[in-house]
């Protein structure tokens, strides 16, 4: 059974899988295009504004220039590491996004196309795997620069990337013991008749916010970088395309945690009142998946937002608040999501 | 001790409390603000297309200027070279020959004047101090050059031109 692959869903895939890569790929692109119209906007500039009308070609621009820029290998940094390190994160970045449910079925040529290139059944360990392999990106590029500043990055990274993997991880066990599965597409199925799982969850959900934050090297967690200290953290050695992937996995990185968000707590791609609508099957589909697009927009508006308003931690505070109060707190919402679980069941 | 202005605030050292341990409600306030300013006005300025007014009593580069009748009114006296503070102006004196009474006013004149307009601080003291009116600052700003030489203005950048025509007025400064 498991042998019979036909050829057409091997098409059906590649085809998916090209259109996600494209989509998440043209995403980051314009988060960058975003972030600094934003930040211009929030600190009452006007941001780029010269390629292009508004500066809409400003990502081409910046991705041409890292292109054509000088390619530097430190004398001294291990070679094959060094190019390996931004191979990895770019790969985990983009390997995410392979479990995530973007939309349901789709009805084409009298056949049922789902819009989830695989729905595997322990689809969130997947993620959590995969995205903790990003961590190995960080280390072995900054290791391999031989650069006090990169491997003080580096550690800073790995510390901060495991600390708020447990919290993150912890409530999440409160979400899936409500929800009773580890596939993405069930929790997505369960919350389009039910209400989405931010009502049971809050407290669960603000750890995951703020956890997805520091997995994703962002302000107020951006230790790994901090420009102001480490010069660039784990990519100061990094020039050209190499710097290029790295700073384009994090936007990557930062579009896809907004989907998991979205599909773990805000319906994913439900949305009111779509069980009322009378339309084809097809359209709904299509309006679910514009609908999921709506809710990542918002949140990585609120990324950036985040950004341009608070400052980065210090690392005692950042490992302080990590361990001594959102595992804590994680571990009492788990309590309580149990506890009342067992109450209502009874 | 006493403060010079008495605006300065003494920091708070006390602990944090519960409330601003944690940090969201602070972190929500912060927001607000951020939201606000995404709907200011912009403060900048589309520079090569729109420029920025200038004060009235904005100080650019110099000029060296002449008197009524197109002669130079600088007489290389020095003070103007006394009083910059960044020391950045440089001369070197000539006598005035006879037959060049319509070129220079006075007996004496600079036959070189340089200002080194990377030194300058345009602070406009040259102007406030020469005798002879001959220094001004006008509204212009030095452009951009590839090399520092280039920064160093000679007479003929900064002499204002030498009127074509014996009714056309020269134009001073106010
Ligand atoms: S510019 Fe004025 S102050 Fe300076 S040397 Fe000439 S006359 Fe004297
Ligand atoms: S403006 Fe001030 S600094 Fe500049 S040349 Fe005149 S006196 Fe010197």
């Amino acid at each position: 059974m498991l042998l019979e692959i036909s050829a057409f869903l091997v098409l059906e895939k590649l085809i998916l899988v090209a259109i996600i890569l494209g989509i998440s790929l043209f995403i980051a692109m314009y988060s960058t295009y975003a972030e600094r119209k934003l930040a211009a906007f929030i600190q009452d500039r006007r941001g780029p504004n010269r390629a292009g009308i508004f500066g809409i070609l400003q990502p081409l621009a910046d991705g041409g220039k890292l292109f054509f820029k000088e390619e530097i290998i430190p004398e001294y940094a291990n070679k094959f590491l060094f190019i390996l390190g931004p191979a990895i994160f770019m790969i985990t970045a983009c390997m995410t996004s392979a479990v995530i449910p973007w939309g349901s079925t789709l009805h084409i040529f009298g056949k049922d196309i789902s819009l989830q290139v695989a729905d595997v059944n322990i689809g969130i360990l997947y993620i959590f795997g995969v995205v903790s392999l990003g961590v190995y990106g960080i280390m072995v590029g900054g290791w391999a620069s031989n650069n006090k500043y990169s491997l003080l990055g580096t550690i800073r990274a790995a510390s901060q990337i495991i600390s708020y993997e447990l919290a993150m991880g912890l409530s999440l066990i409160a979400l899936l013991m409500i929800t009773g599965s580890l596939s993405l597409k069930d929790i997505v199925e369960q919350q389009s008749h039910g209400v989405w799982y931010i009502v049971y969850q809050p407290i669960g959900f603000l750890i995951f916010l703020v956890c997805a934050f520091a997995e994703c090297n962002r302000t107020p967690f951006d230790l790994a970088e901090c420009d102001s200290e480490l010069v660039m953290g784990f990519h100061t050695e990094y020039s050209s395309m190499k710097l290029g992937f790295y700073l384009f996995a994090e936007y990557i990185n930062m579009f896809i945690s907004s989907a998991v968000m979205v599909t773990l707590y805000f319906g994913g791609y439900n949305f009111p009142g779509m069980h009322s609508l009378h339309v084809s099957p097809n359209t709904l589909t299509i309006l679910g998946v514009i609908a999921f697009f709506v809710k990542i927009f918002i949140f990585l508006f609120f990324f950036i937002w985040v950004r341009w308003t608070v400052p980065r931690f210090r690392y005692d505070q950042l490992m302080k608040l990590g361990w001594k109060m959102l595992i804590p707190l994680a571990i009492l919402n788990l309590l309580i999501t149990g506890a009342l679980m067992l109450y209502l069941h009874h | 001790m006493e403060s010079l202005t008495n605006r300065s605030k003494p920091v708070d050292r006390r602990p944090m409390n519960l409330w601003e341990k944690i940090y969201l409600p602070a972190v929500i306030k912060g927001l607000g603000i951020t939201l606000k300013h995404l709907f200011k006005k912009k403060a900048t300025y589309n520079f090569p297309e729109q420029t920025r007014p200038f004060s009235p009593v904005f100080r650019g580069l110099h000029i060296l200027n002449r008197d009524e009748e197109g002669r130079e009114r600088c007489t290389a006296c020095g003070l103007c070279a006394v009083a910059c503070p960044a020391e950045a102006i440089t001369m070197e004196a000539a006598e005035r020959k006879p037959g060049e009474e319509h070129l220079y006013r006075e007996e004496k004149y600079a036959a070189r004047y340089e200002i080194n307009m990377l030194r300058c601080i345009f602070c406009g003291f040259c102007e406030e101090t020469c005798p002879k009116d001959a220094i001004y600052l006008t509204e212009t700003f030095a452009p951009a050059n590839y090399q520092r030489k280039g920064f160093i203005y000679g007479k003929e950048d900064l002499l204002i031109p030498f009127p074509e025509k014996e009714n056309q007025p020269v134009t001073e400064k106010p």
